[in-house]
């Protein structure tokens, strides 16, 4: 890179900055996830690392050994924009692997909702996902990922056989189509929106 | 800072991108100075500080126009903290400001815009 690489062009400083929001992609390992990021993103989605450091408990000062562990989470993400509203929604797809629940837990934090994504080959792989946001008070939908061969079933089957709340959405979806995936974020975001007003626990934003 | 990094720019290999390990751009400083957020986000204000690292340099450009700490830091393929650092730096030296991510969800306001956004794709 030169390092003339600046010129003084149009102040890139005009204007709020845009305010950024997140909805999770959860499920199983190979569900569609990494698909639906890729279906709604306006740019190539994008991995990260974050290293996280666990300290181990009871650290003690006797024998000033303090033990810890870094670990490398991948994170998967995706980016729309929406200028006219100043926002940018970010999708992040929540690592696979069950060990890294503590991620999710604070991947969860202040995210919009989240979308389960399931396999009907393999629907007890999202049992997890649904488990972890119903439990943590998480709006969330899922996602029917309509695969090519796989069984077809009636969301009101996939809700019994995942013990789904009667309130949960259940949208079908082919997560490789923009159009279904894009879909399945405004069916996110009316039933959250739905969900709280029912509760009136909305925080009043207005002015 | 003395040392001329003009000469040697930083150290790129088109396969694997910058041969530098994560802590060496930071100084081996893994605490970011700032409360950044992964989903904070970053822009630059025009400012260009003289004596920056090339890592800075990189950083900065990355901030035009806006974007969040999580792809400034999957763009500079350093860890999360790697860019945190970074971007500390830039904001104490005025070349970059953010803006936190919404944290009071849920926010009707911020929904509704949303569902509007969404919904005029």
């Amino acid at each position: 890179m030169g390092s003339a690489a600046y010129n003084s062009g149009p102040a890139p400083n005009s204007g709020q900055i845009p305010q950024a929001v997140k909805i999770l992609i959860a499920g199983g390992f190979a569900v569609g996830k990494t698909t639906l990021v890729n279906s709604v993103s306006e740019i190539e989605p994008l991995t990260t690392e974050e290293n996280i450091t666990v300290a181990s408990v009871g650290t003690d000062n006797l024998t000033g050994v303090e033990r810890k562990t870094t670990t490398t989470v991948a994170l998967d993400f995706g980016r729309l924009s929406f200028p006219r509203e100043n926002l940018v929604l970010y999708l992040f797809g929540t690592p696979g692997q069950d060990r890294y629940w503590f991620m999710w837990d604070e991947l969860s934090k202040g995210s919009l909702g989240a979308v389960v994504m399931v396999d009907t080959r393999r629907l007890e792989d999202s049992f997890a996902a649904i488990e972890f946001f119903s439990h943590r008070g998480i709006r969330y939908l899922v996602a029917v990922n309509q695969f090519a061969g796989g069984f077809h079933y009636e969301p009101e089957e996939v809700r019994d056989a995942l013990t789904i709340e009667p309130h949960v959405p259940i949208v079908l979806c082919d997560a490789r189509d923009p159009r279904s995936a894009t879909n399945v974020l405004v069916r996110l975001i009316e039933y959250v929106i739905a969900s709280y007003t029912s509760q009136s626990t909305l925080a009043s934003a207005r002015i | 800072m003395s040392m001329t990094l003009s000469e040697d720019g930083p150290w790129v290999d088109d396969a694997a991108g910058l041969l530098v390990r994560p802590y060496s751009v930071t100084n081996g400083r893994t605490r970011p100075t700032e409360p950044l957020d992964l989903l904070s986000m970053v822009r630059a204000t025009g400012r260009v500080p003289a004596h920056m690292e090339p890592e800075h340099h990189e950083a900065l450009k990355l901030c035009e126009p806006p974007a969040s700490v999580s792809e400034v830091a999957a763009k500079l393929r350093q860890p999360v903290v790697v860019a945190k650092v970074l971007l500390s730096d830039l904001i104490g030296w005025n070349a970059v400001s953010t803006r936190a991510p919404a944290v009071d969800i849920p926010d009707r306001s911020i929904l509704e815009a949303l569902l509007n956004g969404l919904r005029s794709i």
